[in-house]
């Protein structure tokens, strides 16, 4: 779709912007249909994690019993010392270290380097699993500790609940990520975008814009975890 | 060269994308059942969504019955009535309604509309509709569950909704929410597609300002659809944590049938506000395709161009945006700060602004039409009706201090189902009226079209009108009886039993329109592929009914907006889209243009 676009007709800035909305056919030229609805489906995802994160500030406020101080209960003991945020530092650090790999793997799928796309990709879903794997770990120690979703030693019952829901909702993203970056890994590998080889059940071509598309979902998945990180650990 | 329309040029900018690529099925399952095709997709969410519809429509009934007369039957008891209220409401509004506009017509339309093939991914689409039947398959599972279906009203307000003692709290609930999941899973796939579709697979010359306004409708629609919906699926999620698992989202410290809950601190106030952020656009989630489509039928059956086309859209996409700041009016009454109802009652009464442009242009397109009035036209112009009603006494409603004595009255009632139930019903039956002969090649029958007309009609004032005197006696809602209540004089019985014997006479007419439908998909009148003479992309279709792939080898060029009815100077009356200006018959110079 992208390769029939008129190459250097587009007008930029605001012309361009009118021109684009007031013409026929396309509003964004030259953008193929499944990055469209990419964008447009994770518009609809940021209001579901905007409300998730709305409704976790209101239970907060609405809380009558204080609030469990984040550096400490998110605490790690690391040979003999509390370091508070240590898990959870190297948890944000290998997701947004993800985000680079995976920019990286829509480079050179772009310039049809197969080996390194599928290397990339590998990478980027490994640092996925990483994620997951040690957000297990973080759960596991949580529970340990007694934080439960319907209570916790530490204060306010509602600090276990949105946690859970929230971290959980967000990490069935990181893991519904991996499971189509090994999709789309395989198909680099197998060669799938360069013949245009028909997916399994949808029976549409595959093409090298997949792999940019689910770069969109997973730099998506990773900045919410900012805004996780941020009203979870730091507030 | 003679003027031959309001936008018409001969120019259309060469062809940007290939064509589509289609999945063409061999066999019957493939064509008609595991179909990809948005026009068999969007039959499958009609029949799927009258059908529950249907039940909802029986629901409705026992509750008028209870009613209107109270102690005859044995069966309604009050657990059950707060139950066929509860679902009544949530099938109709969700399953019926917004699946009917957005999947059915949504479906058949845009593709065709658009000058498109199909969706753009038909295989997500087919995804959505039968993701979209588990999800009715799993709210109609409730009815046989121990306990039934849930009774806590359609707004599942918590605590009630999940405290002991409401009907329905082990097990109707927690189907009631998966299914709301569910049915916002379907519809985001369904969803995206026709997003996806109307801004990027239009055909050569179909500019968005040259789209017909069913189309404009459609699309605001799912664009809030697709901001909304996320406020109910966190809402549904929470709900289903403070009942599973034991949190306290919703839940504040509370007894319950005589016992401390192991609930504390939860914020009811919370969901609903979650809920009407949802719930609100909701009602335009409706609304807008009704507003576009009866723009389009309008204008087609009046042979006159809708009046202030760009009006309509800014109105549309106003009426969209201002949709999302006034959900709080539904909670006057809910304990929220009073500056804050000062500030929704506000944002309530400027939408009303854009609303009034609509209804302006919908009777000036009249104005000196040359109204033909057939049935189409008929139930368009109940709708005007309908909802102008509707939309009156929602200014009584936003205004807070009015809003306080009469809400969780009849009052409520009378006015949503005026504007949101009845308006949109009239607009699926004006379009199905309008379309049918497209779908199936074949006209509707005109006699049993006016004997369904007019009973609904008048059956709806009947039975709505009175609701608003019921409203002003202080008569509250989701009561299953009155017995001895001194406000309550003995002629509100009276009213009640009235109301219940128009309900019943307007829903067995409704079997009749369904039979009409069946009768006159093998029996009706031949349509030919134009029998209203109308401009848009899908009465220009080769085949009548289209054939999977829309168009013949070629797709439509347009030319023109889709209004161009009784064109000075024109031979015919109408101008199709595809028509370029030099192919224009025109009447020898000096006659008098047609249509007049």
């Amino acid at each position: 779709m992208s390769e029939s676009a008129p190459k250097g007709t587009l007008a930029t800035g605001m012309e361009g912007f009118v021109h684009d909305w007031s013409s026929d056919q396309q509003v964004f030229k030259g953008v193929p249909w499944g990055k469209a609805m990419m964008w447009i489906f994770l518009l609809s995802d940021t209001f579901i994690f905007a409300c998730f994160l709305v409704g976790y500030m209101k239970v907060r406020i609405a809380a009558t019993d204080p609030w469990p101080d984040a550096s400490s209960v998110f605490a790690l003991n690391f040979m003999g010392v509390e370091v508070p945020l240590l898990l959870i530092a190297i948890m944000t650090f290998v997701l947004i270290s993800s985000s680079g790999t995976m920019a990286l793997a829509v480079k050179y799928g772009y310039e049809r380097n197969r080996k390194k796309t599928f290397a990339l990709l590998m990478a980027t879903a490994l640092l996925g699993l990483t994620f997951v794997g040690m957000q297990v770990f973080e759960w596991a120690k949580l529970i340990e500790d007694g934080v439960r979703p319907w209570g916790n030693p530490f204060g306010a019952a509602q600090f276990g609940a949105s946690f859970f829901l929230i971290t959980g909702f967000h990490g069935t993203h990181v893991t519904i990520g991996v499971i189509f970056l090994l999709i789309i890994a395989f198909k680099v590998k197998r060669g799938s975008l360069e013949t245009q080889r028909p997916g399994f059940l949808t029976g549409r071509k595959g093409r090298y814009e997949m792999v940019e598309t689910v770069g969109l979902y997973w730099h998506f998945v990773d900045l919410v975890w900012v805004f996780i990180f941020a009203f979870f650990y730091l507030w | 060269m003679a003027h031959t329309g309001h936008d018409a040029t001969s120019y259309a900018p060469p062809a940007e994308l290939p064509e589509m690529e289609l999945a063409h099925p061999k066999t019957f399952i493939g064509k008609y059942i595991w179909s990809q095709d948005a026009k068999v997709i969007a039959i499958q969410y009609a029949i799927t969504a009258t059908a529950i519809g249907f039940v909802a429509l029986v629901l409705s009934i026992l509750i008028r019955l209870q009613l209107g007369f109270p102690g005859t039957f044995s069966f309604m008891t009050p657990e059950t009535y707060l139950q066929h209220v509860s679902m009544h409401g949530m099938i109709m509004v969700i399953y019926l309604l917004t699946a009917l506009f957005l999947g059915g017509f949504g479906n058949y339309l845009i593709p065709l509309m658009c000058g498109a093939r199909d969706m753009v991914f038909p295989y997500l689409n087919m995804l959505s509709y039968w993701v979209y039947l588990l999800a009715v398959l799993v709210l109609a599972a409730s009815f046989f569950v121990p306990g039934g279906p849930t009774g806590a009203g359609w707004t599942l307000y918590p605590p009630q909704a999940i405290s002991p003692g409401t009907p329905g709290i082990d097990g109707g609930i927690i189907l009631m929410l998966a299914s709301l999941a569910l049915f916002i899973i379907g519809f985001t796939m369904g969803g995206l597609n026709y997003i996806v579709t109307v801004l990027q697979a239009r055909t050569r010359g179909m500019t968005l300002m040259r789209l017909p306004l069913t189309i404009w409708g459609i699309f605001m629609a799912t664009v809030l659809a697709m901001l909304a919906f996320p406020a109910l699926l966190v809402a549904a999620l929470m709900m289903l944590m403070d009942l599973l698992v034991g949190t306290s989202f919703f839940m504040p410290t509370m007894m319950a049938l005589g016992e401390q809950t192991g609930y504390q601190d939860g914020s009811p106030l919370l969901f609903q506000h979650l809920f009407w952020f949802f719930g609100h656009p909701e009602v335009y989630i409706v609304a807008l395709p009704a507003f576009g489509i009866v723009s389009d039928i309008l204008a087609t059956h009046a042979r006159r161009n809708i009046f202030g086309y760009r009006m309509m859209v800014w109105a549309l996409v106003a009426i969209g945006g201002l949709s999302f700041v006034v959900w709080a009016h539904h909670m006057y009454v809910s304990g929220m700060n009073p500056y804050f109802g000062f500030l929704f009652a506000t944002t309530t009464l400027i939408i009303a602004v854009p609303t009034a442009i609509k209804v302006y242009n919908w009777v000036l397109t009249l104005w000196r039409g040359n109204i033909q009035l057939t049935l189409p036209m008929l139930f368009s112009i109940a709708f005007i009706f309908t909802f102008i009603n509707g939309g009156l006494s929602g200014l009584f409603l936003g205004n807070v201090t009015v809003d306080v004595p009469l809400a969780d009255t009849y009052f409520v009632v009378g006015h949503f189902h005026m504007v949101m139930a009845v308006a949109p019903i009239m607009v699926v039956f004006a379009a199905i009226y309008h379309w049918f002969p497209k779908i199936t090649g074949r006209m509707l029958h005109s006699g049993m079209g006016h004997v369904h007309f007019w009973v609904t009609f008048i059956g709806t004032y009947a039975i709505y009108y009175p609701m608003h005197y019921l409203g002003f006696a202080g008569v509250p809602r989701r009561y299953y009886a009155y017995g001895e209540t001194g406000f309550i004089p003995e002629s509100v019985v009276t009213l009640n039993s009235a109301i219940t014997i128009a309900a019943v006479v307007v829903s067995l007419v409704q079997i009749l329109f369904i039979y009409n439908l069946v009768w006159s998909t093998f029996r009706g009148r031949e349509a030919g592929p134009n029998p209203w003479k109308a401009t848009t992309l899908e009465w220009q279709t080769e085949h009548t009914p289209p054939r999977h792939g829309n168009f013949g080898k070629e797709l439509p060029v347009v030319y023109r907006w889709p209004y161009d009815y009784s064109v000075p100077g024109a031979k015919d009356d109408f101008i199709p889209q595809n028509v370029p200006p030099e192919q224009v018959e025109m009447l020898p110079e000096g006659a008098v243009g047609a249509g007049r």
